[in-house]
């Protein structure tokens, strides 16, 4: 029986999950530089030891309004395509172990922009944990209506 | 391909640096035909290339190389004249030899190459050659077996014996046997110094020799110098990776960032010794910062050495006569920026010779030398390169661009009154122009300046071009000095704080709403500078931000794409110097941000891209500018240009407008005395009073040590007073408005002034300082005593 593992965090109450191998770090950051004209998706940029990272607000990745950046968030940090990309969150959970067989596709009743970036839906003791499609989540030209 | 062998890649590496050599030394040798040096030279280095094809089994490599070398060896031998056929096919040759080399780089093999036709050509030329010298004289000793390999003679050292044949491998000879050898010591001399040496005698071998008059210096030099290229570059230089040097210089640039971010932070504790230990790590930055940048530099000669081959065989095949100039060719540059000005720079010289330098018999007519001048320029000019390719040719033909471009519909035709000279040459980089009558191979396909501006501007530099009619043209590129760091001024706009790199900015301006203030042209801002109406652009409203109001904010006159227009920031902070950072690939489609940084206090900075920033205003600059010609017309003043003395006070650089300096001058430390609290000197009769600039300004860091101060006179009427600076840096023209700055006494406001943020004196304030008395006493001589 093959288990994966999984980063899980919170945003709007909703546990999410992505395959930690998919997860560079996990750090809270105080100052983001705006990016005008950017898409709305991008909450800023930080500086991560030098390196320039843009910060991805996973609330409108979600449907929802933008995250308000005042004082530390929490960032997931995510490997990316040859350039870190982060994730802004609400909350930092547990790493779990899950077997496969607690994955189930997402339900239909799940629509809406929430529907396109989930890959599908792992059952843990007494909540959800939506498992995030990683490219979905970081791309900022996705249409976020 | 994949696995070509240590041995082969550094036989590539190697050949291809030799043969680069060999065409510098083919031309010169066209120049002058009977240097022995060179052709020894030449016919080493083939050999060199021959000798190794030949171990690495590349037969044909090995053939042409050797049809080459037996043509040298009759040159070198006197059997037959160097003449301009000679050359060309030396050349061909060559170029046979180079692309056999890049095949081999490129699939492994030689088999590709046609090399019959130059061995053809290489053989009729020595066939010519000997026809000629039979001819002449048919007592004369047969030339040597062209495969011979006999090491050249030596004239001009005759008593040497060489054990083996290729001086390459040589050792390095002792300089007593090389003094003996050309005849500049005694060898018993030498013996008796080498003596003293054993004794104990510290001294040099040469040294010992000089002082006790045994030698004469001259050939001791030339004995030196003799020894010194024997010494293989191998022994002082090691091939370095590129991608090593670049992780290096990102992990400095770190260091430079942290650097700051801790010296911001120790000054706030006051700590003396923190901030000392701070000031000192700060240096060591800054110096490693350069070591490694340096170990990156290579000199401008790199790429210029391949130019005079281009231009031969361009100017012969024009039927050209041209001579070429090459002024500081030492000058360093980033090794990826001078790949990156490689092409431009050939595309200006070869339209220099195609274009710029008239046929001889028009030079003549027009009075001048039948051999055109090319000149070829570098030097260091404010944190940047300047390379220049100046022609003495007719120049450029003002009206005929401005007609071309609206021919072409780059302009329209009531524009052009409006602009100046220098506008309208800069249309020639814009794309789909060419004025040249005839379109020839070498320019007029397409691939010209618009390329060559393209090119520059992606490393973050700058063109532009001067010409004076029937004296010539002046191409002038500025490159950063590296890629990764560039000088850049900060600004605010809004809450956030953007960079912009300052080879775009010409001058600042400040308006105050009241004597300087931005007009609207129907809803379009303009500023009315020197009288041009200056088309601006609100950074806010570009970024989609509130816009601010119109006072108290600063405008950026910027140039990019051979256009000026002034961004509207609301603050303009400092200029330093910062690590640009590769934007997030996401970003790139804004097209506003030419990368990111980070600033001094830990925060993402966005570099805005000025190029993509001025293309967004000439959309709207275009429409407006009609509806105002008139207005403008009428308001045109004269532009000042006054001529500035720029000094250096601390790190500051302060100008002093020059119609106000009577003298400069130099006094000793030791004649500066004290009156009261005042310093004065003696000087010419009278007691002068000075002021320290930098006491005065409030400038920081360490006085300059020596034995004098550097002074600025300033005389009116019977009185004088002396401002004391660090040094004098420059004089330079001010063509730029100055910015009102509240907050610094003692200045009437800054400008940019060679690139660089320059402070502008308020003499009159400086002048008080030093003689309080100065203006209210004028008559009286007695005061200037007690003052």
């Amino acid at each position: 029986m093959a288990s994966r593992q999984f980063a899980t965090f919170e945003v709007a109450e909703q546990l999410f999950g992505v395959e930690v191998h998919t997860v560079q770090e996990v750090l809270s950051y105080n100052e983001y530089t705006p990016v005008p004209l950017a898409p709305p998706a991008v909450g800023g940029l930080f500086n991560l030891r030098g390196q320039v990272i843009a910060a991805v607000d996973l609330r409108v990745q979600l449907g929802m309004a933008r995250k308000a950046l005042q004082g530390p968030v929490m960032n997931v940090i995510l490997r990316g395509d040859g350039e870190p990309v982060s994730l802004l969150v609400d909350k930092i959970g547990e790493v779990v172990d899950l077997d496969d067989e607690a994955f189930e596709p997402p339900p239909d009743t799940l629509s809406g922009p929430t529907r396109e970036l989930v890959v599908g839906t792992f059952k843990l003791d007494g909540r959800l944990m939506l498992a995030l499609d990683v490219n979905q989540a970081v791309d900022t030209y996705r249409a976020t209506t | 391909m994949e696995d070509l062998g240590e041995i082969v890649g550094e036989f590539l590496l190697e050949s291809h640096e030799n043969l680069d050599q060999i065409d510098r030394d083919l031309v010169s040798l066209e120049q002058e035909p009977d240097s022995r040096d060179l052709i020894s030279r030449i016919f080493r280095a083939i050999h060199t290339i021959k000798g190794t094809s030949g171990f690495l089994a590349f037969s044909r490599l090995e053939k042409l190389a050797h049809g080459g070398e037996s043509l040298l060896s009759k040159l070198r031998d006197g059997v037959q004249p160097v003449t301009p056929a000679t050359i060309t096919v030396l050349l061909a040759m060559i170029d046979g030899v180079r692309s056999i080399l890049s095949s081999i780089e490129e699939n492994g093999s030689e088999n590709d190459v046609d090399i019959d036709s130059i061995l053809a050509q290489v053989h009729a030329q020595m066939n010519v050659g000997e026809a000629a010298a039979e001819a002449a004289a048919p007592a004369a000793p047969a030339a040597p077996a062209p495969a011979a390999e006999t090491p050249e003679p030596l004239d001009e050292t005759p008593a040497a014996v060489r054990p083996a044949p290729e001086p390459v491998e040589e050792q390095r000879k002792p300089i007593g046997e090389l003094l003996v050898e050309s005849g500049g010591a005694q060898p018993q001399d030498v013996g008796s110094a080498l003596a003293q040496q054993l004794d104990g005698d510290e001294r040099k071998l040469g040294t010992i020799l000089l002082e006790e008059g045994k030698a004469k210096p001259a050939a001791v030099n030339e004995a030196l110098s003799q020894q010194a290229p024997k010494r293989s570059i191998a022994d002082s230089a090691i091939r370095v990776d590129v991608d090593l040097l670049d992780t290096l210089l990102n992990m400095v640039g770190e260091l430079v960032l942290a650097r700051n971010q801790l010296v911001r932070g120790v000054m706030e504790t006051g700590d003396a010794t923190l901030v000392r230990s701070a000031q000192r790590l700060g240096m060591i930055t800054s110096e490693l910062q350069e070591g490694i940048m340096k170990t990156r530099m290579q000199p401008i000669e790199h790429i210029w050495s391949k130019l005079p081959r281009v231009i031969r065989d361009l100017s012969n095949s024009l039927g050209k006569k041209v001579e070429l100039v090459m002024q500081g060719k030492e000058t360093e540059l980033d090794r990826s920026l001078l790949e990156a000005v490689k092409d431009p720079l050939t595309h200006l010289v070869r339209n220099a010779v195609d274009h710029g330098i008239e046929d001889p018999d028009k030079r003549v007519a027009a009075g001048k030398d039948p051999e055109g001048i090319l000149t070829l320029r570098a030097y260091h000019e404010g944190g940047h390169v300047a390379v220049e390719v100046a022609d003495d040719g007719a120049g450029l033909d003002v009206d005929r661009i401005a007609q071309k471009a609206v021919e072409k519909g780059l302009l329209r035709p009531e524009q052009v009154p409006n602009m100046d000279k220098r506008e309208i040459m800069a249309m020639v980089f814009q794309p789909g122009f060419s004025t040249a009558a005839k379109v020839t191979n070498v320019s007029g396909r397409g691939v010209g300046m618009d390329v060559v501006k393209t090119n520059i501007e992606n490393i973050g530099g700058a063109v532009s071009v001067d010409s004076t009619p029937g004296q010539g043209t002046v191409w002038r590129l500025t490159i950063p000095l590296t890629l990764a760091i560039i000088q850049a001024l900060t600004v605010d706009c809004g809450e956030q704080r953007y960079v912009v790199p300052q080879v775009a900015v010409l001058e600042l301006v400040f308006i105050d709403g009241t004597s300087t203030k931005i007009e609207y042209a129907s809803g379009a801002p303009v500023y009315r500078l020197r009288g041009k109406l200056l088309p601006l652009v609100r950074l806010d409203k570009s970024l989609g931000l509130e816009p601010s109001g119109d006072q108290g904010v600063y405008i950026m006159v910027l140039q990019a794409d051979g256009r000026r227009f002034g961004l509207v920031v609301d603050r303009v902070l400092n200029t330093e110097e910062v690590v640009v950072k590769a934007l997030n690939s996401r970003f790139k489609d804004i097209g506003l941000y030419a990368g990111a940084t980070i600033l001094g206090d830990g925060k993402v900075g966005l570099i805005l891209d000025v190029s993509s920033l001025a293309r967004r205003s000439h959309l709207a600059a275009d429409s407006d500018r009609k509806n105002l010609e008139g207005s403008s017309r009428a308001n045109a003043g004269a532009g000042s240009g006054e001529r500035l003395l720029v000094t250096a006070v601390g790190e500051r650089r302060v100008a002093i407008p020059l119609d106000t300096v009577t003298r400069l001058e130099e006094f000793p430390r030791a004649r500066i005395e004290h009156a009261g609290s005042r310093e004065v000197v003696q000087y010419r009769g009278q007691i002068l009073p000075l002021v320290r600039l930098s006491h005065l300004l409030g400038a920081y860091g360490e006085e300059p040590e020596g034995d004098t101060v550097s002074v600025v006179v300033y005389s009116e009427g019977e009185r004088s007073v002396a401002l004391v600076v660090d040094r004098i840096v420059d004089i330079a023209e001010n063509s730029t408005t100055a910015r009102r700055d509240a907050e610094e006494d003692g200045l009437v406001g800054t400008a940019v002034i060679q690139q660089r943020v320059t402070e502008l004196l308020d003499v009159r304030r400086a002048i008080l300082a030093a003689d309080p008395n100065f203006y209210t006493d004028l008559e009286s001589d007695e005061m200037l005593v007690e003052a």
